[in-house]
């Protein structure tokens, strides 16, 4: 990944990659040092940037996202040289917090930023970044979150859905006191001044540089794209991201943050209609950027609207591009926002596309339906429990509550559904069962006592099933 | 390469065969395990090869290929691989403008026009040496991906005359092989990329396609992967045998398996 950096200085570095690569080839142990250290004569020494850490998997190195369970289910990270793709959510609420974690990551290890953006000042972007939780503020402001949050009994044992206790359990939160990768983020405060001026970051602001002379002949790719390429080729080059600057001792990350690309306001009409005339321009910055990022300590969160792009094949193409893709989904104005599974949570988060770097697999996480939640002060992302789950913990399933609501006006007019006698008995006895799975108590009669629990008393005994379920039946 | 893969296929690197045009597609899974397949299959039985690499960088390819057992570095120093590094080569081509030709200059245009320049980096790279003996055993051309050209704002049709004329010139002139990969798009209508599969599909002797399985991600079976051989040598062979495994990728090998009858479930 980042050791193409050395290919890239010209064709005397190719010995030393090879003598780089025969060695490495003895002693196969040193390559789970981060690649970094490519680009020094000969040998693979272990040079470590703050804010980074080499993946377990492949010594690949990786760099936060600014959310420490996204970073888990990325496979502990956004590898450097790489894209990360945010496909916004429809009203693009929850979009900008993931765009600010990863900027406020940047900050707090010390990276340099180059935020983009046609619609708003970097600067702006950059006051409007969240305050990290450190350590010692971190436990209380976590306990007091954790405990209006129900917790889940862990050390129960499920009886019905017993498959589910041997999935892995989403990362709890917890406070990370001295960890170097990865922080928490206080949402409802701000990041301090000092840390912003401390910091070295580059905007790039699309409307300020409009009238600028472009250097390169346009070739398809339109105005804003192009300024923006070589702003960014630009940065690389002149503080030594790729490399090209033996002086810098000191090697660090930059990290690139696009907002909204694909926009109209980049000059982009994909959103606008389905046959447009420049198609090919968001692809061709997107190749174009990977170029660069693939050849420099760089690591790039691009956030863009693919719910208005009118041509599924260009969200084809650009998934195709990017490395990592990771997809919001929020319930604002959706029937799922009235859902009662969902209305713990704001959203649905996919994780659409991990990349294959440096290996054949990829650490593909199994859990697959993730919701979001923005609480006060945090941004979470849990496993969305589904119905078996609910009953074993003691949570009706959704369909029974509303019978069960029902249960004066079921028989009367009005509810067609259920007027039927069949649906009648089954209701109660339904209700009747579930009662019992919830509270353990045994024996209390509901409705006309014409059902009466055929099976007998020591079944439902102290809430736990002690023998064969009898057979739920009307008495002769 | 994978010795599995090898089985169903029926190859061996001491036998490959020559003049044939293989075909990798993928549809909603990634087949790009097929791609370091070939690649190191070819190195393994000593043919020159020509890698249009255009999605990733040397490095990546080298790192898996080093687990595959061949090491690219050593092959491109003794001649064997001519690598074409897309992504580093496009950012030389877009910001310094000299006017030498150079294989990616569609790059540079506004309305790209074809894939000439490509052709002929592919056409020196293949070429037999001048003294007459025969290094190496037949040339390859390897492409990955085709699709991408297109994203590129090539049009498909210049693609398409790009492989006919590669074909032209390694398959049956130099009696070599051709391996490209292009994706399958799938319900995403995108009518230029199934325009270069069809087309494809046609010409190619051998088509490997990989597909996710219709029912979901699953930890233990990675996806499907079905083997077409078009065009057999012998007349009096069946036409159009077709073989369907499922497979699992692991770190240095992929396992393939009958349907359903994967390890996990037996």
């Amino acid at each position: 990944m980042a050791a193409a950096a050395t290919c890239g200085t010209g064709a005397g570095s190719t010995a030393s990659v090879a003598s780089a690569a025969s060695k490495s080839k003895v002693t196969s142990f040193q390559r789970r040092g981060p690649r970094a250290s490519g680009t020094d004569s000969g040998g693979l020494r272990l040079v470590s940037i703050a804010g980074t850490r080499p993946s377990v998997r492949n010594g690949q190195l990786l760099v936060s996202t600014g959310l420490p369970a996204l970073d888990q289910l990325l496979g502990g990270g956004l590898a450097v040289g790489t894209v990360l793709l945010i496909e916004e959510d429809k009203y693009n609420i929850y979009s900008p917090l993931l765009f600010k974690y990863f900027l406020a990551e940047g900050i707090i290890s010390g990276h340099t930023l180059l935020v983009a953006s046609a619609k708003e000042d970097p600067a702006d972007i950059l006051q409007e970044l969240p305050a990290p939780l450190l350590d010692d503020n971190c436990k209380k402001e976590l306990d007091e979150d954790v405990c209006n949050h129900k917790t889940p009994e862990s050390n129960v044992k499920m009886k019905i859905a017993w498959r589910y206790q041997l999935l892995p359990k989403m990362e709890q939160i917890g406070p990370v006191s001295s960890s170097r990768f990865g922080h928490y983020y206080d949402i409802s405060k701000r990041i301090p001044q000092e840390l912003i001026e401390a910091s070295n970051w580059h905007g790039f602001f699309l409307p300020e540089k409009r009238s600028s002379p472009l250097k390169v002949e346009s070739c398809s790719l339109t105005h804003g794209y192009l300024k923006l390429l070589q702003f960014i080729q630009n940065i690389i080059y002149e503080e030594g991201f790729d490399g090209s600057n033996p002086q810098k001792k000191k090697k660090n990350i930059l990290r690139i943050g696009i907002q909204n690309l694909g926009s109209p306001l980049w000059g982009d009409d994909i959103c606008c209609t389905e046959n447009c005339d420049n198609s090919h321009s968001l692809t061709k910055f997107l190749y174009l950027l990977r170029g660069l990022l693939r050849t420099s300590l760089s690591a790039c969160i691009i956030t863009m609207p693919t719910h208005l792009i009118q041509n599924k094949a260009i969200i084809a193409r650009v998934t195709n591009l990017s490395d990592t893709v990771v997809g919001l989904e929020s319930f604002i104005g959706s029937e799922r926002e009235t859902n009662p599974l969902y209305k713990d949570y704001h959203g649905l988060i996919h994780i659409r596309q991990i990349p294959r770097l440096n290996n054949l697999i990829c650490d593909e996480s199994d859990v697959k339906d993730l919701a979001f939640k923005l609480k006060r002060k945090l941004f979470t992302i849990e496993w969305v429990q589904d119905n078996y789950l609910r009953q074993e913990r003691n949570i009706y399933p959704p369909g029974f509550s509303y019978l069960l609501k029902q249960k004066d006006s079921a028989w009367g007019e009005g509810s067609l559904q259920h007027s039927t006698f069949l649906m009648s008995f089954l209701a109660k006895a339904t209700a009747f069962a579930s009662r019992l799975v919830r509270h353990g108590e045994p024996l209390k009669q509901t409705g006309s006592g014409r059902i009466r629990q055929a099976a007998g008393p020591r079944l439902w005994h102290d809430g736990r099933r002690q023998e064969a379920p009898g057979f739920l039946g009307i008495p002769p | 390469m994978f010795p599995e893969l090898n089985n169903l296929l029926n190859i061996t690197p001491d036998r490959a065969e020559q003049g044939k045009l293989t075909l990798l597609c993928d549809a909603k899974t990634d087949g790009s395990f097929l791609v370091h397949h070939f690649l190191s299959f070819y190195l393994k039985a000593n043919c020159k090869v020509c890698f249009v690499a255009l999605i990733q960088s040397f490095s990546h390819y080298n790192i898996v290929g080093q687990k595959l057992g061949v090491s690219l570095t050593s092959a491109r120093e003794r001649g064997q691989l001519v690598f074409l590094e897309g992504l580093k080569s496009s950012v030389d081509v877009f910001f310094q403008a000299n006017e030498e030709p150079h294989p990616l200059q569609f790059l540079r245009e506004a309305k790209p026009g074809n894939l000439q320049p490509l052709f002929e980096f592919v056409r020196e790279a293949l070429k037999p040496e001048e003294n007459g003996e025969a290094a190496w055993r037949c040339p390859v051309l390897l492409v990955d991906d085709l699709s991408l050209l297109l994203s590129l704002g090539v049009g498909a049709v210049a693609v398409l005359d790009f492989v006919h004329y590669c074909r032209a010139t390694v398959c049956w002139e130099l009696k070599g092989n051709m391996v490209v990969l292009v994706h399958d798009s799938g319900d995403a209508e995108d009518e230029e990329n199934d325009i270069l599969l069809n087309g494809l599909s046609h010409q190619s002797h051998l088509i490997l396609r990989t597909e996710g399985l219709a029912t979901g991600f699953c930890r233990d079976v990675h996806g499907q992967l079905r083997i077409l051989w078009r065009r057999p040598s012998q007349p009096t062979a069946p036409r159009d045998r077709s073989l369907t495994y499922q497979y699992k990728i692991q770190d240095k090998s992929v396992s393939f398996f009958a349907k359903g009858m994967s390890p996990a479930v037996l």
